[in-house]
């Protein structure tokens, strides 16, 4: 067996002396593991960090062996992040979210175009919109879409300014009144594609994304979200001061 | 046929990093054929090491005084802090000789896939260090990886409220680095962090 594609580096995890069994996250072959030999080395760790783009080849004797991966960096978005706070925390919960969300070796091409879009974005001031947009998508691609194109108790999409946590449908101003305070707060620039939400926003629609990702996708694991995802959220309501350091 | 003693050591030093069954076996007719030169003094000298040595709990460097001799050094530099991951990074800054002020050890770095949080490194001591006054600065010293800067960010905002300057290693060119073999990311960072010359 022996394939070549483009992955970007999700998680690499030290495995005995030299090597790491790295998590990619491929354009065909989904989230994928291998074996780096020599990834603890100083040629390799630098490549093999999460958000790294990379060419992998993997090979194995039968496919369902964990097999070996060979990594030729081609876009180092690591780097470029890793001395602004804020957008490593994205980074690195965007990578920590899709090593837990996808199931091993299934194909998810959209997953992987819109990781790649939002790592590419970051140099933008608002990546955080997109960031929750990518979340979103991310539901919808694994079957815990939100329906968000009309209201669950009218059918009326004017309006649209709830989502109800049991149904995941969006909920109108007039029909969420007398439910309101059990209902989750839909940010208007999710119903709206290209839109830039504001900071209280985003921070509400990392409520909305967090609260259906910790039900429908992290609810088995004892620890929830992940903790990367719980930093940036952290990061995301202080931003004013997290830029006050060094 | 092997006697279990020998068995046994084999297997114990066949797990130390570098080595696998093969030279441990190597390693332990070496000890034999050189009992009085190498195999004695190096168990008493093991023996040394478990009896005598310490962690410093003020931080968490390895010593036989607690608090360790760097420490309780009057030469040097009390004000500044250096913080450093592990034991071997300290020991890395210390053959440098490029470093004379006080060191912090914090036991790893955050880490959410091995499920290291802060709770499990040394950072109360730190926070409680700068806490007590004397510190002008603080110098985070961790790896360029992203477990390591996020463990820095993380410290950089504990420490912020102390109002003590928080520093960190500069990413760039390496002593004897050509740029072509550089790679992209180390590229772009030496770039950005460019002085006058």
């Amino acid at each position: 067996m022996d394939w070549t594609d483009d992955g970007i580096v999700l998680s690499a995890k030290k495995h005995g002396e030299t090597s790491s069994i790295v998590s990619l996250l491929t354009r065909n072959h989904g989230r994928h593991l291998g074996l780096v030999r020599g990834g603890t080395g100083k040629k390799t760790r630098g490549v093999l960090q999460p958000g790294n783009r990379i060419e992998a080849r993997w090979r194995a004797r039968l496919a369902e062996h964990l097999g070996t991966f060979s990594c030729e960096m081609k876009e180092a978005f690591t780097a470029t992040v890793l001395r602004d706070p804020l957008k490593l925390a994205g980074l690195s919960s965007a990578c920590a979210i899709t090593e837990g969300a996808l199931a091993e070796r299934e194909p998810h091409q959209p997953v992987f175009e819109g990781l790649l879009a939002l790592i590419g974005s970051l140099p933008q001031d608002d990546w955080p919109s997109a960031y929750v947009k990518w979340e979103l998508g991310l539901l919808g691609e694994i079957g815990f879409a939100l329906d968000l194109s009309s209201c669950a108790a009218t059918g009326q999409n004017d309006q649209l300014a709830y989502v109800s946590p049991k149904s995941g449908r969006a909920v109108s101003l007039a029909a969420a009144e007398p439910y309101k305070n059990k209902l989750l707060k839909l940010p208007g620039f999710l119903l709206r594609p290209g839109a830039i939400g504001a900071p209280e926003d985003v921070n509400e629609g990392l409520v909305l994304t967090g609260y259906f990702l910790e039900r429908n996708v992290f609810g088995h694991t004892n620890n929830g979200l992940p903790a990367a995802r719980n930093r940036l959220t952290d990061r995301l309501r202080s931003k004013p001061t997290s830029k006050t350091c060094r | 046929m092997v006697s279990a003693e020998i068995e046994i050591l084999i297997t114990l030093l066949a797990k130390l990093p570098g080595l696998g069954p093969r030279s441990a076996r190597r390693a332990v007719l070496h000890l034999i054929k050189r009992r009085e030169s190498l195999a004695q003094p190096l168990t008493k000298a093991m023996g040394d090491v478990l009896e005598n040595i310490l962690t410093c709990s003020a931080c968490g460097n390895l010593d036989t005084q607690d608090p360790c001799q760097l420490c309780t050094d009057p030469k040097r530099d009390a004000t500044l802090i250096c913080v450093v991951e592990d034991v071997a990074d300290l020991w890395a800054l210390e053959r440098a000789k490029v470093f004379q002020g006080h060191y912090h050890v914090l036991g790893g770095t955050l880490s959410a896939l091995d499920g290291v949080g802060p709770e499990d490194l040394n950072i109360p001591g730190l926070i409680d260090r700068v806490g007590n006054g004397g510190i002008k600065e603080v110098i985070l010293a961790t790896s360029a990886t992203v477990d390591g800067q996020t463990t820095a960010h993380y410290l950089c905002d504990r420490l912020a409220s102390t109002g003590v300057q928080v520093t960190e290693l500069a990413h760039g060119v390496p002593v004897g680095g050509e740029l072509d073999y550089l790679d992209d990311g180390t590229l772009g960072a030496a770039l950005k962090a460019r002085q006058p010359v």
